[in-house]
């Protein structure tokens, strides 16, 4: 039992590790690293940028998923939020663009969190109705164009650097902190994980179990709003119909990888942006093969099983199990 | 009544029947004998080990010891279709059909009147009309089963069973979800067969039930068996005695330490508190350093009012005082903030977070007290845990565990610690010694009377009249959701307990059968 304990991202470590070795092979440049213009460039770094998105999206999700919740909406929060930051980008400061992109997720999360929390509603089929819904607001928000913008601070988010990396990194960074900082700090880690392992007990041990879930809904809808403000930033656009699309799935997907259960309980933060890089590496060293782009779903799929497996205590049963039936027979 | 029946052969003999589960002996060396024609009662209070009979017999559990003959013949089912099969057949309180299905389908699933291997749907519906005529039934055969009540398709569920060619039926806790009517429908059906000559078990702890259709009378406790006996030569205070108590004589002397004590001040109290058709309104005042026991049948209620006492269910009547100041009891959280705990009947599901460890499932009441911004720093928790687990003797020793991978006794005895770690004034145990091994059950009947030595409140609900008369320093008798009796000092007794337990309501009945 104790040697299960630091096999705790193992799996995951590895499994970047040797999607890291296969990049490499496809793509002999693809631990160069150079300086230009004080920015750093590579493919490690355009992993880390164009991972941002998801990973920021798998840092809400791993919580919504710890409560045994699920939250579809984050892709169609992304679209709106991106949308309500390109149509002020130009006519008011940053600030207040932020403000109003965040603000927008708050209150996505507070609808979420209602329907889940308050009125008892399945998560997937509470969040299903965001999902739905959600990108026709965009769209309404957007009067169904692309919605371009030149302000150079919005721009900056997407495509400036700070200390030689991309800001997009440097928020997905500090969000990671953040986000660790105050539920591990808190006592919100602890009674997340009881919520989810077994609701009713908790709340007959006193927990607050709507406000968690409540809570986590929010931060979830939040990190999604910031990925939506980046994902416009990047493209100095926003298209209603394509920013974030299926991002919720690949959110999930990297929380899974992650190690978190889909039943809920025990959660890891780091984890779970490893899962969204692992996914990410995958995406660009597939891209830098040279192979379609199709590939790359198919790719995925075999990985992702492959991470779930090694994971899977069934598995190492059958695997025994196995090895002893070879044993008799020989 | 019928029962002029040949008592020759009987159709379904167990003999010596024992199961444990871990440390747990769920039966041991139980017996059981059911005739043809007959319908035989099996009762016992929860945990009495009337389903792990029910499920060893039918093969859903391997069973550790003993044999089953059926019609004289050894059988050994390694399934419940295989039980099936051999013509045991068992109806379960949640019917498991298929609601989306039609009443013809579920009646015909696995055995569809075939042609040309194409389902013949007009032949299927003809015979399943004609089927469920048998038991008066004239329904829609080719609607979903799920459009039709409880009780049709209980109906459905046993004449599948029966036309299974079952000789012997099982049903479990049939009527708990009928009304007075639909019960007996279904006891004029259950006459009917057992006419026919199948062996029918009744699960049932409905006791005017148990009395109004059976012949014979099995009770089991703590997994052992008690006594076999013809219904209608056994009165009602004697059955209840079976269920619910052991000798007389050994535990009025058990109970010399609980003797007279000052009046002790008031901790919590309840006037005139309830809710509409959970609990009917009671009086209640829990003192420091008092234990007061809640007795009663299943179902009578006891349950009920910790719920009520913890804040787990809202009151819709009745005012609570803490220490003398009025108080609302909404929530756990309110209950928790007065300095309640609960230890709830269903440990598992109620209970334990079997992925956590027993130190994060030692604090996590004292957290949610605390609120989220004051955090127990880990060296906190690490020692809380530890002096639980050492104070306890929670075993294994180890805080880092999954408690899901504890013995019954041992979560039991975690749950004790989660509430004793936040200084609570009042303690509402329910049924804390079900399913525990026979040294923790020792254990947690000693700390019942530490705690209390030290002036908590307890409020203790047992199936277990001993038990409660041993630690009780006062005692609440309930029938049909209703306080009805109140015991304190030398009027606490397992006799007392269970004449009240029997009294009036339950007498008109039993003078019916007597």
């Amino acid at each position: 039992m104790t040697a299960l304990l630091p096999r705790r991202g193992l799996a995951q470590i590895l499994a970047l590790i040797v999607i890291l070795a296969v990049d490499r092979v496809v793509s002999p440049q693809f631990f160069d690293l150079r300086l230009q213009d004080g920015r750093l460039f590579g493919s490690l770094i355009d992993v880390l940028n164009r991972g941002t998105p998801v990973a920021l999206l798998s840092l809400g999700m791993v919580l919504v998923i710890a409560t045994r919740g699920i939250d579809l909406s984050v892709g169609a929060v992304m679209a709106i939020c991106g949308a309500i930051a390109a149509s002020l980008a130009d006519s008011h400061g940053l600030p207040i663009v932020l403000a109003a992109a965040l603000g927008a997720g708050l209150v996505c999360g507070l609808w979420n969190g209602f329907l889940v929390a308050v009125l008892g509603m399945q998560p997937i089929v509470g969040t299903l109705i965001l999902m739905v819904a959600g990108r026709g607001i965009a769209q309404l928000i957007t009067e169904g164009r692309i919605v371009t913008f030149s302000s150079p601070d919005l721009v900056w988010l997407g495509n400036g650097s700070v200390l030689g990396l991309p800001v997009p990194v440097v928020i997905a960074l500090g969000m990671l902190i953040i986000t660790g900082a105050v539920v591990r700090g808190s006592a919100l880690g602890l009674l997340i994980e009881a919520t989810g392992g077994n609701a009713r007990a908790s709340e007959l041990a006193g927990v607050g179990t709507r406000a968690m879930i409540l809570a986590v809904y929010v931060w979830c809808s939040v990190c999604a709003a910031l990925a939506g403000v980046i994902a416009a930033a990047d493209i100095m656009g926003a298209d209603a119909n394509n920013a974030g699309l299926w991002l919720e799935l690949d959110a999930i997907l990297a929380v899974v990888i992650g190690g978190t259960s889909l039943f809920g309980g025990r959660f890891s933060l780091v984890l779970a942006v490893l899962g969204a890089l692992i996914i990410q590496t995958m995406n660009t060293g597939i891209l830098l093969s040279g192979y379609p782009p199709e590939f790359n779903l198919l790719v995925k799929a075999v990985v992702v099983l492959a991470v779930l497996l090694l994971q899977s205590p069934k598995f190492s049963g059958l695997a025994g199990i196995a090895a002893r039936l070879r044993r008799t027979k020989a | 009544m019928e029962n002029s029946r040949d008592p020759a052969a009987p159709l379904l003999e167990v003999r010596g029947i024992s199961k444990s589960f871990g440390a747990v002996r769920a039966l041991q060396e139980v017996d059981f004998t059911l005739r043809a024609g007959e319908i035989h009662a099996l009762l016992g209070e929860n945990g009495a080990g009337k389903s792990t009979l029910i499920k060893v017999v039918t093969g859903v559990f391997p069973r550790d010891a003993g044999v089953v003959r059926l019609g004289g013949e050894e059988v050994a089912p390694r399934s419940a279709k295989a039980a099936l099969g051999a013509g045991i057949a068992t109806v379960y309180q949640e019917v498991n059909l298929l609601p989306n299905l039609s009443v013809a389908q579920n009646l015909f699933l696995d055995r569809q009147p075939m042609r040309f291997g194409i389902v013949r749907d007009g032949e299927m519906r003809r015979r399943a009309r004609a089927l469920l005529a048998d038991f008066g039934l004239d329904i829609d055969v080719a609607a979903p089963l799920g459009n039709y009540s409880v009780a049709i398709q209980h109906v459905t569920a046993i004449a599948r069973a029966v036309d299974l060619s079952a000789r012997v039926l099982i049903l479990d806790e049939p009527t708990a979800s009928l009304d007075r009517h639909e019960v007996e429908i279904l006891f004029r059906i259950m006459r009917q067969l057992a006419g026919r000559g199948i062996g029918i078990v009744f699960v049932s702890h409905f006791l005017d039930q148990v009395y109004e259709i059976s012949d014979r009378i099995t009770v089991l406790r703590n997994g052992r068996l008690v006594g076999e006996r013809e219904t209608a030569s056994l009165p009602r205070l004697e059955l209840i005695r079976m269920m619910l108590g052991r000798e007389l004589a050994e535990t009025t002397s058990a109970r010399a330490s609980a003797g007279e004590h000052k009046p002790r001040e008031v901790c919590a109290s309840f006037e005139n508190y309830g809710k509409t058709g959970y609990v009917t309104p009671f009086n209640l005042e829990l003192r420091h350093g008092e234990v007061v026991g809640l007795a009663g049948l299943l179902g009578s209620g006891r349950t009920e009012t910790a719920r009520l006492v913890f804040g787990a269910e809202r009151a819709d009547r009745g005012q609570a005082r803490v220490e003398g100041a009025a108080v609302r009891l909404h929530s756990p959280r309110d209950g928790v903030r007065h300095g309640f705990g609960y230890c709830p009947e269903e440990r598992k599901t109620d209970g334990i977070v079997a992925e956590l460890s027993v130190r994060e499932n030692i604090v996590l009441a004292l957290q949610a007290k605390r609120g989220l911004h004051r955090p127990l720093s880990r060296r906190e928790q690490d020692e809380i845990a530890r002096r639980y687990v050492r104070m306890l003797d929670i075993r294994p020793a180890d805080p880092e565990r999954s408690v899901g991978l504890l013995s019954g006794g041992n979560q039991q005895k975690v749950l004790l610690a989660r509430w004793l770690a936040t200084s609570p004034r009042l303690l509402v145990l329910d049924e804390p010694t079900r399913g525990i091994d026979v040294g923790a059950h020792a254990e947690i009947i000693r700390l019942i009377r530490e705690l209390c030595d030290d002036g908590l409140s307890l409020l203790v609900i047992s199936s277990e009249l001993d038990e409660i008369v041993t630690y009780s320093d006062r005692v609440v008798v309930l029938r049909d959701r209703a306080h009805v009796e109140a015991l304190a000092g030398e009027a606490i007794d397992v006799g007392n307990i269970l004449a009240a337990i029997a009294a009036d309501g339950a007498a008109p009945a039993h003078g019916a059968h007597a």
